[in-house]
């Protein structure tokens, strides 16, 4: 008895195995995906060091040196000097720090939270259940995203947590929706009936029937969502609602490079332009991913 | 003297796709001439639809690629004509019938819409005035007896259920009063109750009009019945052809034979037996014979070349080197 | 009746929906700490006049009275006083409304058209130059925040080649067209005026395509892989087959099939420009309701953040319902109630 169900369990496992060498070779095979990964392991390498390979690493704090301010690009200042004489491009290496972290912080809060609203509401259609938690999504996804992040982070005091949460607030719906409508259309299936029969807790039933099969698109939101999330929090703080200074973030940059366009074009141009490639290597990314799963689907 | 319709040389034909290059057609050969019809079975994955679309010249350009035959139509090659000399070719000469009527049917237009342009752009209705048209579609729906051909017109696909739809297909081939017409899998994705009548309808049809038709099934009761000579496809090659009735008598291909043992008999013998193995998969295909890794009886030349067609009778021909002169 | 009978259970559904926002836009517009009406009359007012200002606002209710009397009014249209312009808020959203509308429309007409056609022109030249440089030009748009572009634009056409202007809906020197519909463009047709008319195009154009460029780009994106998928089909073979004249397979055939996914996203990326529209409003200086969203909600004005919100929340309905209306025409199988499978 037992050697049948191990040897079920290793052929499972090698099943698992076989799926992700398939995976990954359907994956390297798109040079488009293997740019977006490189992008996002060269950002993820400068974020997490950037202390140690940023040229000025002390420029990203309290810093001014007003005889070096406004230099356009050098070979002592790849990306010029802002008007505080801090160089552009350790400063946009803190801000990819930033953003990342921004982005998996709001990710990682939303994500479990509207994925189990999701699994919930889907599960539980047609009951009061499903009503009150998609009524309630309703209203949030009512308004564009940014505007509601707007209002709310205005009204927190502005810094980095109160942005993070005001995003977070209005990102969970669209997770909640998307696991909503898998959900609701496995809700019938066989295999989910046979659980219920069998007796599985409804806890059983979310998580390890019904949750493994929102794994592939999850997973893609997750990292076209890491963009997403860089460019509103970008926006939240070009309008000052974010970092607040000296904190280098790549949208307070912007803002502030705007102001000495054009002659200054340097201080704005390269933090945009460092937003730009970070959400292109996670758009990237996750469209390869999607596709990666699609190809494993067919 | 029966004129010669079609004759496929050789054909060679794959896909490209993620892995490399999926060698699906290794030299087909087939042929068949005015006012017959013939059969070409075999099991999914064969090739029958790829020979079939290669015939129409409707493989997606990229990712398939032809590397080698010739298909001649009446004596000219199609492989080689340009795209308004195939289109000649459409209007006049060859319909199909697909597999899965639901996806060939456009589901945002109306079944109007799509017979009537169909009927439009044929041949023998050039000049013809819009109400001409019109009651030429309505005609064509009454002939593969469907009720209310008027309101179908207007319906979209969605609304219509599958045997309606396969109907509707039917008639879009037959309306062109074609000279050949494949018909691929015709019933395979019908109701087992619905698939008789479309069937007995077709052959009707053919009958009166006096097409010449292929059909390609995977049914050897459907050959049986409908086909004067029938075409055995495996793993992309021809591996036996004769006339119906012999081919039934007299199988000769290991493979063949295997697939008339597989058909379960009304005479309760037991559970049928199947063809151990599976088919190869087209990236790296076998070598020499493709079925060489499933024949009960396999030599060693069978590993090393590949077999051409030998002749063993009366349009019999069977490509297996068990029949080497 | 079938479409009225949707709309109407569209419109009791956003209604509620709205009336939900309105409670939670109230909730965490009061959670704000600090007087509001201390901020609104100055550190200098003395203090009874800075009480009767609360009691004039409610602000010493409960909160559920509060928002009783912010609906009462709402109903009527008043959406009470704007600590930021000293006047009522509903005076303030008529004023500027249009700007935003004109803004939106434009963006909404070049988003669609161009990023349907720039998707066609991908496809029919599939994997050849046009498509790749197509595909590249949609990937960096869909990452490009539009205040990027607003930027870049402002930097090249306004400044450096200095052909398009920088600064609000006319120049000084042009009067005014008589207002009819509150749209530069519409009005001075009407009245005849072309050089206000062209004025106010050249005004439009930069805020216009910064917004419009990301979603075009997705769009493009949307229709070409549509296109591509759909061109595997059979119903294409067969149409190929009854020798459909290649131009009128693509043009009537493919077309109207494909672009039903593009059309489904339009109100979602319709959504997420109004979003930006309040940033692009603000780099430009246009004098519409986002920049006005953005000043009531960096002052914390809390009767102008409440409205604001409302009206986008109505423009975004509708543009919903008008979506989902004609992606109900284009397709038969969601009119006629059957399942989606594109």
């Amino acid at each position: 008895m037992s050697t049948s169900a191990t040897a079920l369990e290793q052929s499972l496992r090698s099943r698992t195995w076989e799926r992700v060498k398939k995976g990954w070779y359907t994956f390297s095979k798109n040079p488009l995906s293997i740019v977006g990964a490189v992008i996002i392991v060269a950002v993820v390498f400068l974020a997490v060091f950037a202390p140690l390979v940023s040229p000025y690493p002390e420029h990203a704090g309290n810093f001014v040196d007003f005889d070096n301010a406004s230099k356009p690009p050098s070979q002592a200042h790849l990306f010029g000097t802002d008007v505080f004489g801090r160089d552009i491009l350790s400063r946009v290496f803190f801000g990819f720090r930033l953003s990342l972290i921004m982005g998996v912080t709001v990710i990682s809060l939303t994500a479990p939270v509207g994925v189990t609203l999701g699994l919930i509401a889907g599960y539980k259609k047609g009951t009061w259940v499903e009503t009150l938690i998609m009524r309630i999504t309703d209203i949030f996804v009512a308004v564009p995203p940014l505007i509601l992040a707007l209002a709310v982070a205005a009204i927190l005091t502005p810094n980095i947590f109160n942005s993070m949460m005001a995003v977070s607030l209005m990102w969970w719906p669209w997770y909640c929706r998307m696991v909503y409508g898998i959900a609701s259309s496995l809700k019938n299936e066989f295999y989910i009936q046979s659980a219920e029969v069998t007796g599985a807790s409804t806890f059983h039933i979310l998580f390890k029937e019904i949750l493994p099969n929102c794994y592939g698109p999850v997973f893609t939101k997750v990292s076209l969502d890491m963009g997403w999330v860089i460019l509103l929090a970008s926006a939240l703080s070009f309008v000052g609602l974010g970092a607040q200074p000296p904190t280098p973030d790549l949208g307070t940059m912007v803002a502030d490079g705007g102001k000495y366009m054009p002659d200054q074009w340097w201080i704005a141009v390269f933090p945009a332009i460092a937003i730009m490639f970070v959400v292109f290597g996670f758009n990237i990314l996750g469209d390869g991913i999607r596709d990666m799963l699609e190809v494993e689907k067919t | 003297m029966a004129k010669r319709l079609l004759d496929i040389e050789n054909l060679e034909a794959g896909f490209n796709v993620y892995g490399g290059y999926l060698k699906v057609l290794n030299g087909v050969y087939f042929n068949m001439d005015e006012g017959e019809k013939v059969g070409l079975v075999g099991e999914t994955g064969c090739g029958k639809t790829t020979t079939a679309k290669s015939v129409l010249k409707i493989l997606p350009e990229p990712p398939s690629r032809t590397t080698g035959g010739r298909i001649l139509f009446k004596g000219r090659d199609i492989l080689t004509m340009r795209k308004n000399e195939i289109r000649e070719i459409h209007a006049r000469e060859i319909s199909m019938i697909f597999q899965d009527p639901t996806a060939a049917l456009n589901p945002v237009f109306t079944i109007g819409d799509q017979l009537m342009t169909a009927i439009k752009y044929s041949n023998l209705h050039d000049g013809m005035t819009r109400k001409e048209i019109r009651e030429k579609a309505v005609q064509s729906l009454k002939e593969v007896r469907l009720p209310d051909a008027e309101r179908i017109l207007e319906n979209y696909p969605i609304q219509l259920s599958g045997g309606m739809r396969q109907r509707i297909c039917i008639a879009m081939a037959l309306a062109t009063r074609s000279t050949l017409l494949v018909a691929d899998e015709p019933t395979t994705s019908l109701d087992v109750t619905i698939q008789d009548q479309v069937l007995r309808l077709l052959g009707t049809l053919i009958q009166q009009k006096g097409t010449s038709t292929i059909l390609i099934t995977h049914s050897l009761g459907l050959v049986r019945e409908w086909t004067e000579r029938v075409y055995v496809m495996y793993a992309g090659v021809m591996v036996e052809t004769a006339d119906t009735a012999e081919l039934f008598k007299n199988p000769l291909h290991p493979y063949t034979k295997g697939l008339m043992a597989a058909v379960p008999k009304l005479t309760g013998e037991g559970i049928a037996a199947g063809i151990a193995g599976r088919i190869p998969e087209y990236l790296n295909p076998p070598s020499g014979c493709r079925f060489h890794p499933r024949c009960a009886a396999v030599m060693d030349v069978c590993r090393k070349e590949k077999p051409i067609y030998f002749n063993c009778g009366d349009n019999h021909k069977t490509a297996c080197f068990l029949y080497r002169e | 009746m079938r479409i009225v009978k949707y709309i109407l259970k569209r419109l009791l559904h956003s209604v509620l929906v709205l009336l939900g926002l309105s409670i939670l836009i109230f909730i965490i517009a009061r959670v704000v700490p600090g007087d509001p009406a201390r901020m609104a009359l100055g550190p200098r007012a003395p203090e009874n006049v800075v009480e009767k200002f609360r009691e004039d606002l409610h602000l010493n209710d409960p909160i559920y009275v509060q928002y009783y009397h912010w609906i009462k009014g709402a109903i009527r249209g008043d959406f009470g006083y704007s600590i930021l312009t000293k006047r009522s808020v509903t005076t303030d959203i008529k004023d500027f409304f249009p700007a935003t509308l004109e803004l939106m429309l434009l963006t909404g007409i070049i988003m669609s058209v161009f990023g349907i056609l720039l998707g066609i022109a991908s496809a029919r030249n599939a994997n050849k130059w046009p498509d790749n440089v197509v595909r590249i030009f949609s990937y960096l748009g869909v990452c490009t925040p539009a205040y990027v572009f607003a930027i870049l634009f402002l930097l090249i056409f306004g400044y450096l080649l200095n052909i398009l202007p920088t600064i609000g809906r006319l120049s000084p020197w042009i009067d005014h067209p008589p207002t009819v519909t509150g749209l530069m463009t519409i009005d001075s047709m009407i009245a005849g005026d072309f050089r206000a008319f062209w004025d106010a195009l050249k005004h439009l154009i930069m805020p216009s395509v910064a917004l419009a460029l990301g979603p075009m780009a997705q769009e493009a994106r949307i229709t070409r892989s549509s296109m591509a998928d759909n061109l595997q089909r059979d119903f294409i073979a067969l149409e190929r087959t009854q020798a459909i004249p290649e131009r009128k397979i693509m043009s009537k055939y493919l077309l109207r099939i494909s672009v039903i996914p593009t059309v489904s996203v339009l109100g979602l990326d319709f959504a997420s420009q109004l979003g930006w529209a309040f940033l692009v409003e603000l780099i430009f200086n246009w004098p519409g309701l986002s920049r006005y969203g953005i000043h009531v909600i960096l002052n914390k004005d809390l009767n102008g953040i409440t409205a604001v919100i409302m009206v986008i929340g109505v423009m975004f309905l509708v543009v919903n319902i008008i979506v989902d209306i004609i992606v109900s025409l284009l397709d038969p199988r969601i009119r006629l109630g059957a399942e989606r499978s594109v």
